[in-house]
C-alpha cells in the first residue's frame, strides 16, 4: 500500500504545487523569454505595498494578541469555574462561522462609524472585527489544548502552594497550552494575512486589497506578492502542525509500570 | 526538614450544598495539633467537600473554619499555607520534578539555590532524590504521588490534606505509600487530615478516625474504637464486615425468626419481644464441626490471605452469615459440610429497633 500512499501524495502535491510553479513562472517571465526578477525587485520598491504589507502584519499580530488575552483567560475561567457556560460561550465563537463576511460587515459599518469617530481611521481598527472573525478556529485550538491536561486539578494545586490567580495563568494554565496556545495564534495571523473581504468594504488598505488593486496595474507584482504571502502562509500552517506533532509526540510517551515504583526510602530521612 | 509543632484544627457548623442537596450538614470536627485525622466515608457523604472547604478550594455556605486558633474563613486558598494532595495526578507537567517540589518554594521568594537544596531534600525524604531531573510523564502513578507529597511538604505547611491520595496507585504502592506518609506526619508531626473510602487505609494510619454520612459526623474516635465500639449503627455496617441479625428481644439474646435465641448482651434492658437488630463481626462468630447456638452449611469459601471468610447459610433462619478463622483452619470445614456457630454474648455490637 506504501506505493498507493506515495501516488496519492505526489497527486495532492502536484495539484497544491502547480499554481504556485504557475505564479513563480509568471512572476519571473521576462521579455523575449528571459527569466527575469524586475517583478519581486519592485516589491521592496512599492512604497504603498510596503505600508500595506505593513499594516497587514500589525493587524496580525494585534489580532492574534488581543484574541490571546480575551479568550485564553476567558476560556480558562469557564473551564475552572463556569463548566455550565461552556456550551453557551462555544456557541458565541463559533457564531462568526457562520455568517458570512458581507452579512458581518453591513452589521459592523454602523458600529465602525463610532469606532472611527473615538479611535481615528487607522486601519488597526479593523484588528477589532478580526478578533470576531478568528473566534471559531482560535476557540477550537485553544479548547482541544484545555481538554487535554487537568487544569481544574493543576490550578487548584497551585493555589493550594501559593499562587494568585495571575500567577496560576501564567506558571500553570499557560506553559501546559502553549501548543493551543500557538496554534491559535497562528492560526490568527493566517486569517488576517489572508483577508480581503471585510477590510476591502470597510475602505482599509491591507496587503490583500492593495494586492487585488495592484493586479489592475502590474499582474506581475501583484502575483509575486501573492506568491510570498502564500509561501508565508504554508510556512505558518507548517509550524503549526510541527507544534502540534510534537505535543502529540511528547504526549504519547508511555508512562512506567506502576510497579516500577522506587522502593520508598528511609536512608534519606532524617532522624 | 526540620520537627515542629502541629497546628489545630476547628471546622464548626459546616454547611454547604449542591443545588439544594446538602453535602456537608453542620459539620463539627476538632483536630489536635500534630494528630493524623482521617475522614471515611462513602461517595457523597462530605468528605473531600470538608477537606476543599478547610483548604479554601470551596466556600461553606455556614460555618467557620479555625486553623491555629486563626479564622480563615474568608481567606483565599492561596493564603492559607496548606499543603495538598490530590486524587488525581496533579504534578504540573511542563516542569521536573525538582521543578514541581520547587513551585511554592519560588512563590515563596526562596533564591533559587535555596529552593533547589530544599526541594532536594524533600525529594530525598520521600525516597526520590535521583529522579530529581525526570518530568512526570516518566515517572510511575506511585513517584508522581510521592513527588506530589514531597511538593506539599516543601511549603512547611501549617497543615497538610490529603484526598484520596493512594486511590489511583495498585494495592502493593498503595500500603507502601500510606506507611510512607505516617512515617513523615510522624517525624514532622504536622496535623494532617487524611480523606478516604478505603477504611483499611483509615484504620492502619490513623491517630483517629472521622466515619461520615450524609454530610454529618457520626463517630470520630481511635481506630480501635471506631471498630470495636461504633456509635451508630452506620459505622458498625460501615467500617469492617459484619453479619445483622434481626429478631426480637428475649432478655439478654435476640430470638431469631426460627425460633433461635441468639445470645446478645447489648439488649440487655430493652423491653422483651421489642424489635431489634444486632450486629455481629465475621471474627466474632465461632465455626464447630457439629452443633452451635446456630447451624448452617458451608456454602463458598474465600481466602483473604492469613484468614479464610466462609459463607454459612443458616438452617433456621435460611441467613448467609459470614465467618472468618484462620487460614490454615478452613480445610476442616468444607464447602457443603454442617456446622455449628456460636456467639460470644459481649460479640454483638450493636442493637436497633
Amino acid at each position: 500500500m506504501k506505493w498507493a500512499r506515495r501516488a496519492v501524495l505526489a497527486v495532492l502535491g502536484l495539484y497544491f504545487l502547480l499554481p504556485l510553479v504557475a505564479m513563480l513562472d509568471f512572476s519571473t517571465r521576462g521579455r523575449g523569454g528571459v527569466r527575469d526578477l524586475s517583478a519581486w525587485r519592485a516589491i521592496g520598491q512599492d512604497s504603498e505595498l510596503l505600508h500595506a504589507i505593513l499594516v497587514s502584519v500589525e493587524l496580525a499580530v494585534l489580532t492574534a494578541v488581543l484574541m490571546l488575552v480575551l479568550l485564553v483567560p476567558t476560556m480558562t475561567w469557564v473551564h475552572l469555574r463556569l463548566p455550565r457556560m461552556k456550551r453557551l460561550i462555544e456557541a458565541l465563537c463559533l457564531l462568526p462561522l457562520v455568517i458570512p463576511a458581507i452579512v458581518l460587515v453591513v452589521g459592523i459599518a454602523s458600529l465602525y462609524s463610532w469606532v472611527t469617530y473615538f479611535l481615528g481611521d487607522s486601519p488597526l481598527t479593523l484588528t477589532f472585527v478580526y478578533v470576531v472573525l478568528v473566534l471559531p478556529y482560535a476557540y477550537r485550538a485553544i479548547e482541544s489544548g484545555l481538554t487535554a491536561v487537568d487544569v481544574r486539578t493543576l490550578s487548584e494545586a497551585a493555589r493550594s502552594l501559593g499562587a494568585s490567580w495571575p500567577t496560576v495563568m501564567l506558571r500553570v494554565v499557560l506553559p501546559n497550552v502553549r501548543a493551543a496556545v500557538l496554534s491559535a495564534g497562528l492560526l490568527a495571523v493566517a486569517l488576517v494575512l489572508g483577508e480581503y473581504t471585510i477590510a476591502s468594504l470597510l475602505n482599509f488598505t491591507t496587503l490583500q486589497v492593495d494586492v487585488a488593486l495592484l493586479g489592475k496595474r502590474n499582474a506581475e507584482i501583484s502575483i509575486a506578492v501573492s506568491l510570498a504571502a502564500l509561501v508565508f502562509a504554508f510556512a505558518l500552517l507548517l509550524g503549526i502542525s510541527l507544534v502540534a506533532g510534537r505535543r502529540r509526540s511528547a504526549r504519547a510517551v508511555e508512562p512506567l509500570a506502576p510497579s516500577a515504583a522506587q522502593p520508598l526510602a528511609s536512608s534519606g530521612a532524617p532522624a | 526538614m526540620s520537627e515542629r509543632d502541629g497546628v489545630a484544627v476547628d471546622l464548626t457548623g459546616l454547611h454547604r450544598s449542591y443545588g439544594g442537596v446538602p453535602a456537608l450538614d453542620g459539620l463539627d470536627l476538632h483536630v489536635q495539633a500534630g494528630e493524623f485525622v482521617s475522614l471515611l466515608g462513602p461517595s457523597g457523604c462530605g468528605k473531600t467537600t470538608a477537606l476543599r472547604i478547610l483548604a479554601g478550594l470551596e466556600t461553606a455556605d455556614e460555618g467557620q473554619v479555625r486553623v491555629g486558633g486563626k479564622d480563615l474563613t474568608q481567606v483565599p486558598a492561596n493564603r492559607r499555607d496548606m499543603g495538598m494532595v490530590f486524587q488525581a495526578y496533579s504534578l504540573f507537567p511542563h516542569l521536573t520534578a525538582l521543578d514541581n517540589v520547587a513551585f511554592g518554594l519560588r512563590l515563596r521568594k526562596v533564591s533559587t539555590s535555596d529552593r533547589r537544596r530544599q526541594a532536594g531534600e524533600v525529594l530525598e525524604l520521600v525516597g526520590l532524590g535521583s529522579q530529581a531531573g525526570k518530568y512526570p510523564h516518566q515517572m510511575s502513578g506511585g513517584q508522581q504521588q510521592r513527588v506530589a507529597l514531597a511538593r506539599a511538604l516543601a511549603i512547611r505547611p501549617q497543615v497538610l490534606l490529603l484526598d484520596e491520595p493512594l486511590s489511583a496507585l495498585d494495592a502493593k504502592v498503595r500500603v507502601q505509600l500510606r506507611e510512607e506518609i505516617r512515617r513523615l506526619q510522624t517525624e514532622l508531626g504536622i496535623t494532617t487530615l487524611f480523606v478516604t473510602h478505603d477504611q483499611e487505609e483509615a484504620l492502619a494510619i490513623s491517630d483517629r478516625v472521622g466515619v461520615m454520612s450524609q454530610g454529618r459526623l457520626e463517630q470520630l474516635d481511635s481506630p480501635a474504637t471506631v471498630y470495636q465500639r461504633p456509635a451508630t449503627p452506620f459505622v458498625a455496617e460501615f467500617v469492617g464486615v459484619t453479619n445483622s441479625f434481626s429478631g426480637t428481644v428475649d432478655g439478654a439474646g435476640v430470638l431469631l425468626p426460627g425460633g433461635v435465641r441468639l445470645p446478645a448482651a447489648v439488649v440487655q434492658g430493652l423491653p422483651d419481644r421489642s424489635p431489634v437488630r444486632v450486629l455481629v463481626r465475621p471474627d466474632a462468630l465461632h465455626l464447630r464441626a457439629g452443633d452451635g447456638v446456630l447451624r448452617g452449611s458451608v456454602v463458598t469459601h474465600s481466602f483473604l490471605g492469613p484468614v479464610t471468610r466462609l459463607s454459612v447459610k443458616l438452617a433456621e433462619a435460611d441467613l448467609p452469615v459470614r465467618v472468618d478463622l484462620p487460614s490454615e483452619r478452613a480445610h476442616e470445614f468444607p464447602v457443603a459440610s454442617q456446622v455449628g456457630l456460636d456467639v460470644e454474648p459481649t460479640a454483638a455490637l450493636l442493637a436497633r429497633s
